[in-house]
């Protein structure tokens, strides 16, 4: 069991895993989301339970940053040892020529994608914290929607986040069906898979963005 | 046709190298790449000059010998061969050649273009193989039903040169193709099942250990694979490393 741990095909695993894990939680992210754009009660609704619920705050929260975490590190990790299995670089290398842009660099969409989320936790994630546990104000469940409206104000904020968004939209075009082949789904039903997770990598960030423009363009 | 080359030149595996330009005429469309390394060999011989180092043996697109990263891809623009198979038609009058040998920290350079690629051997030699009794009541293989997609699969990976390629193309230098055809070539048969956990377990552990690098998916090893070994021997490999680990 102990290369299941350390070796090369479980740090794969790990990653697919973990991968697959955020892919999840992006789905029910941008769901919960897209209710906003319908309506504002639902959204408090979903958004009053999601911030109270035990389970959901002390149990799926720390996994959910965990998950994260682990994903980002393991990929800085493995761009490290990557990189130093080729001491000497090749003085012309046609990377293009057999490879995808968007499959030779996921360290830079990540490293967007992990840009954005800091500004993600520092817009609403810690504000969060500070309102619940800090400053101890009395629950409002009316309160999640007019916050989100007032986020999505910020000009700048919203072309960071549609760029954002275009970086993880080409993260999750490579990487959700190489996920699959990680895990050794490798058959005659490949090709559609990679369909599927290509409108994926194109649908929920779309719809991300679409829910930041239609606020800001409606909150002015 | 006449070409500047620029070439890697290094005298040994410890000293440093350098890029060359060589100007060469009168190279034909119709000769091999390896032939017009021969001319260019000639030419510095009866100038007194060293000659440049190359691995090249059966020139038939064969052993895996020839190497060689030509103009930023291994064995050069086409798809599906080896050097010595690339002919110097693909080239215009003129055009500079950027000759390197295949990198990756686990093929260290030997000299000039030619590299060390026994890492391979020793992926090989961790697992690569069946015991097969010998004493005289030897079972014919063929006398053993396998169905026809298993048995095509098992030839295809097979077909692997182990000609480094693939290492040679990944941005990562992962040896992942390589190995996995090995693998595949004997889990997909019944004579591979004997020694199908310790097989897997046994090359993967000296694939890390020999330093390649992480596969990523890029795909790049499949496209550049002279013998056209496909990303499902990869995804074969890493069913079989999981299911070795949990048994072993």
């Amino acid at each position: 069991m102990s290369g299941l741990i350390k070796s090369s095909i479980a740090r794969k695993i790990a990653m697919a895993l973990s991968g697959f894990f955020l892919v999840f939680f992006l789905l029910f992210h941008c769901t919960v989301n897209m209710t906003s754009v319908f309506s504002a009660d639902i959204y408090n609704q979903f958004s009053h339970f999601l911030g109270t619920n035990f389970v959901v705050q002390a149990l799926m929260q720390p996994v959910l940053v965990f998950g994260i975490i682990f994903h980002f590190v393991m990929g800085f990790v493995l761009e490290i040892k990557n990189r130093n299995s080729r001491s000497i670089r090749y003085t012309q290398y046609k990377g293009g020529t057999n490879a995808a842009w968007v499959s030779r660099n996921m360290i830079i969409s990540g490293a967007v994608v992990l840009a954005f989320f800091g500004l993600h936790f520092y817009d609403f994630f810690i504000p969060e914290l500070i309102h619940k546990y800090v400053q101890s104000h009395p629950e409002d469940p009316t309160r999640y929607f007019p916050e989100l409206i007032h986020k999505f104000q910020n000009p700048v904020r919203i072309g960071l986040y549609v760029f954002s968004f275009v970086l993880l939209a080409l993260h999750l075009w490579h990487g959700f069906a190489s996920a699959f082949q990680s895990m050794g789904v490798n058959n005659k039903y490949s090709p559609g898979l990679k369909k599927v997770t290509q409108v994926f990598a194109i649908v929920v960030p779309a719809a991300f963005i679409f829910i930041a423009l239609f606020h800001h363009l409606n909150g002015h | 046709m006449k070409l500047n080359l620029k070439i890697w030149r290094q005298n040994d595996a410890k000293s440093k190298g350098k890029m060359v330009q060589y100007p060469l005429d009168g190279v034909d469309g119709d000769m091999s790449f390896l032939e017009m390394l021969d001319v260019l060999n000639e030419e510095l011989i009866n100038k007194g000059e060293e000659p440049v180092e190359f691995d090249h043996d059966c020139r038939e697109g064969i052993c895996g010998a020839c190497s060689l990263q030509i103009n930023g891809e291994p064995h050069g623009p086409d798809r599906k061969i080896t050097t010595c198979q690339l002919h110097m038609r693909k080239f215009n009058d003129g055009d500079t050649i950027v000759i390197e040998p295949f990198r990756a920290n686990a093929f260290p350079v030997i000299k000039d273009l030619m590299v060390d690629r026994s890492a391979f051997d020793r992926i090989q030699q961790a697992g690569g193989y069946i015991s097969v009794n010998t004493s005289g009541n030897t079972v014919d293989a063929n006398a053993i039903p396998i169905e026809k997609e298993k048995a095509d699969d098992a030839f295809n990976a097979a077909t692997c040169i182990g000609c480094g390629a693939c290492v040679a193309a990944c941005k990562n230098a992962s040896a992942m193709l390589f190995t996995s055809a090995k693998v595949s070539q004997f889990a997909l048969l019944p004579q591979g099942q004997v020694e199908a956990t310790d097989r897997v377990l046994n090359m993967v552990r000296q694939m890390d250990l020999e330093g390649f690098g992480n596969c990523t998916n890029t795909g790049a090893c499949e496209v550049e694979c002279p013998k056209g070994i496909s990303l499902e021997n990869i995804a074969r490999m890493n069913r079989e490393y999981v299911s070795a680990s949990v048994k072993g």
